[in-house]
């Protein structure tokens, strides 16, 4: 049946095989709902009546109510409405440490991958020593450094200078995979067909192995993106990370510590986004993976 | 095999160095160096810094300091009281020698006050990860052996939870739930204490100590417990597919020993390095437990020193959990090889 189609229809694109593929897993769907809502909520979020940042004592801690969804903060700030700028935080740190990651990740394992040899020797031990470093500790102490410096675009532990410490010691795995998966591609006939016309290293790289390699790296940047969401939540709820009166999902919880017992929404409510946010984007990172997975790509298309 | 140990351990070496390059340069250039956080905790004029910088030897180019943090300055005149002439032999003996200063803070030796912190730490980590693997064990199990019944379906979904929930915020949960909400029915105190060992003033009752544990220990061991029964898991379902469970079935050995015995413990071999792996939150514990719990351990030491800038106890801890992560991806290859027979690592170049 799948042969007389195959061979009656033109084949499907990659592109919405891997969404029908994509689809079919539930978790992953409820996911990528959730996300969008999340990212929706965050772009919408200027059209909140109340500011993120202007006290109002008299509302101060109000429990969750009509006007309030969750509630109000020590200053009487709209905790929904401070929750949701924080998300622009969360998100642009994520996004961001995944370019960073990628951006060094990405070269160091194909150069390692593709050539071998020293090169491949020296950048590897590197990488192990980086592998080495305690992390959090490290991002602390970065942290605690970067806080008192004041740089353009460094200044006073931004979301660029968060997302930079973060990045700088999470691109190891990133390279580790895709050197791996360049050493098994690179044996492949198609390179030492691209070699023998010609073509140059880099175009081997960029054109015909990473492609090759993009979906296990999809997979692994979804994977950084809840860590580095992870982490700077927890590097501000240290108080080491995004700096008040801006708001984090992390410094808001952070706060919230003094006031909880009596007030517990200030507590529930920026945890249960962080919460949401990672186990939404696991959940969208095993929907790639399954959609994504080679193997299974190439035997519907039937080439296996 | 112990060629290779000798090799790996002198391949740490060069790979210590170099940490420890970068993690001092780091601390000596931040804003206002290491004394920053000395002249934080007392408030001193810029004559008196200059001397104290003097006296601390942070006059010198930054090389030399790195060599005076790692074999001492006892082989050269010194400036002991900052008057601008070296006129004494140091005492610091460095790192090499297991001298890793004083903390600004407390003035007592950095090592002193890591070795008054660990055995809170080692206590806490302990007891977590014990519980970490009577639970994970035979979770992983189970839902391996009945893949897809409402159990597996249960924990599956379990481990995406435990991976995606904060440790920050599944302790103030938990705090705010056992402490600040449920009471005791027949004393009216809080249900669960939420901060310390024990008691303040008590005396020892091991019934004393439990109560404190609960609330940390459960924070701790969520991730865990969710990380590792995913990891088993898998690795059972890749164990259950092999010819020689089959053989064991047909030999008429009962379910229980074809599980425990033959399919376990092939299974288990990749956990045991994950743990190898994991070994250096022993040492270092869990920040956001520690803190949570006002647990007098190795994490808060480090947050503590983190926030007032005490740069030597900072330094003392970051290289020590450096070597000990180096040395715990060493027994993680060592156990793998030792459990895992095809693997070797003679022949492997």
């Amino acid at each position: 049946m799948r042969e007389e189609n195959h061979l009656t229809r033109p084949p499907e694109s990659i592109t919405s095989m891997v969404w029908r593929r994509f689809r079919r897993h539930p978790g992953a769907l409820a996911g990528l709902i959730v996300l969008s809502i999340l990212v929706l909520g965050v772009a919408l979020i200027p059209l909140s009546p109340y500011d993120p940042d202007i006290s109002n004592i008299p509302d101060r801690l109000q429990p969750p109510s009509r006007e309030h969804p969750f509630g109000t903060d020590p200053l009487g700030r709209d905790l929904f409405t401070r929750v949701f700028y924080g998300g622009r935080i969360s998100l642009s740190v994520g996004l961001m440490v995944v370019a960073i990651t990628l951006f060094i990740g990405v070269p160091v394992g194909a150069i390692s991958g593709y050539f071998g040899g020293w090169v491949d020797n020296v950048l590897m031990r590197i990488t192990d020593a980086f592998l080495c470093l305690p992390s959090l500790l490290v991002l602390i102490l970065l942290s605690a450094i970067l806080r008192e410096v004041e740089l353009p675009l460094l200044h006073q532990n931004s979301v660029v200078t968060i997302s930079l410490v973060i990045g700088l010691l999470s691109w190891m795995p990133v390279a580790r995979l895709v050197r791996a998966s360049f050493l098994a591609i690179r044996e492949q006939e198609f390179v030492l067909a691209a070699q023998s016309v010609g073509a140059s290293d880099l175009r081997i790289i960029v054109r015909h192995i990473l492609p090759n390699a993009a979906g296990p790296i999809i997979v692994e940047s979804t994977l950084e993106m809840a860590y580095a969401i992870m982490e700077e939540s927890g590097l501000s709820f240290l108080g080491f990370g995004i700096q008040p009166p801006t708001p984090s999902w992390g410094n808001l919880l952070g706060d919230a510590q003094q006031h909880m017992t009596k007030y517990p929404w200030v507590a529930i409510f920026p945890g249960l986004m962080i919460f949401l946010t990672i186990i939404a984007i696991n959940y969208v990172g095993d929907g790639l993976r399954d959609a994504l997975d080679p193997f299974k790509i190439l035997k519907r298309i039937g080439e296996v | 095999m112990g060629q290779y140990v000798a090799r790996r351990l002198l391949q740490a070496i060069p790979m210590l160095f170099l940490i420890s390059v970068v993690l001092f340069f780091l601390v000596n250039i931040a804003p206002g160096g290491p004394l920053a956080g000395y002249s934080q905790s007392r408030h001193i004029n810029p004559e008196r810094a200059e001397m104290l910088k003097r006296q601390f030897g942070l006059d010198k180019p930054l090389p030399l300091q790195y060599l005076i943090w790692l074999i001492g300055n006892d082989w050269m005149k010194v400036d002991a009281d900052g008057d601008g002439i070296a006129e004494s032999y140091g005492q610091r003996k460095g790192i090499l020698r297991g001298d890793f200063g004083f903390s600004f803070q407390t003035r007592r030796p950095a090592l002193e006050e890591i070795a008054d912190r660990l055995p809170n730490t080692i206590y806490l980590m302990g007891v977590t990860l014990a519980v970490v693997a009577v639970l994970a064990i035979p979770i992983g199990v189970i839902s391996a052996v009945k893949q897809y019944s409402a159990f597996d379906i249960v924990v599956t979904t379990f481990s995406f939870v435990g991976q995606a929930i904060p440790e920050f915020w599944l302790g103030l949960i938990l705090i705010l739930i056992f402490y600040a909400t449920l009471n005791n029915p027949f004393t009216g105190e809080p249900l669960l204490p939420a901060g310390g060992m024990q008691t303040l003033g008590a005396e020892f009752s091991i019934w004393d100590r439990i109560r404190h544990l609960i609330l940390p220990v459960t924070t701790g061991m969520v991730g865990w417990v969710a990380w590792y029964s995913r990891f088993l898991r898998s690795g059972m379902l890749d164990v259950l597919h092999m010819d020689y469970i089959r053989t064991a079935r047909a030999k008429g050995l009962s379910e229980r020993v074809v599980l425990y015995r033959h399919a376990l413990k092939n299974a288990i071999i990749p956990l045991v390095t994950i743990f190898a792996l994991d070994l250096p939150y022993i040492f270092a514990g869990s920040l956001y437990v520690e803190l949570l719990f006002s647990w007098p351990g190795m994490g808060r030491l480090y947050y503590q020193a983190a926030t007032r800038r005490d740069y030597p106890v900072l330094l003392a801890i970051l290289i020590i959990e450096a070597g000990v992560i180096i040395i715990s991806n060493l027994i993680a290859d060592i156990l793998y090889a030792y459990l895992d027979p095809r693997i070797r690592y003679d022949r492997a170049r």
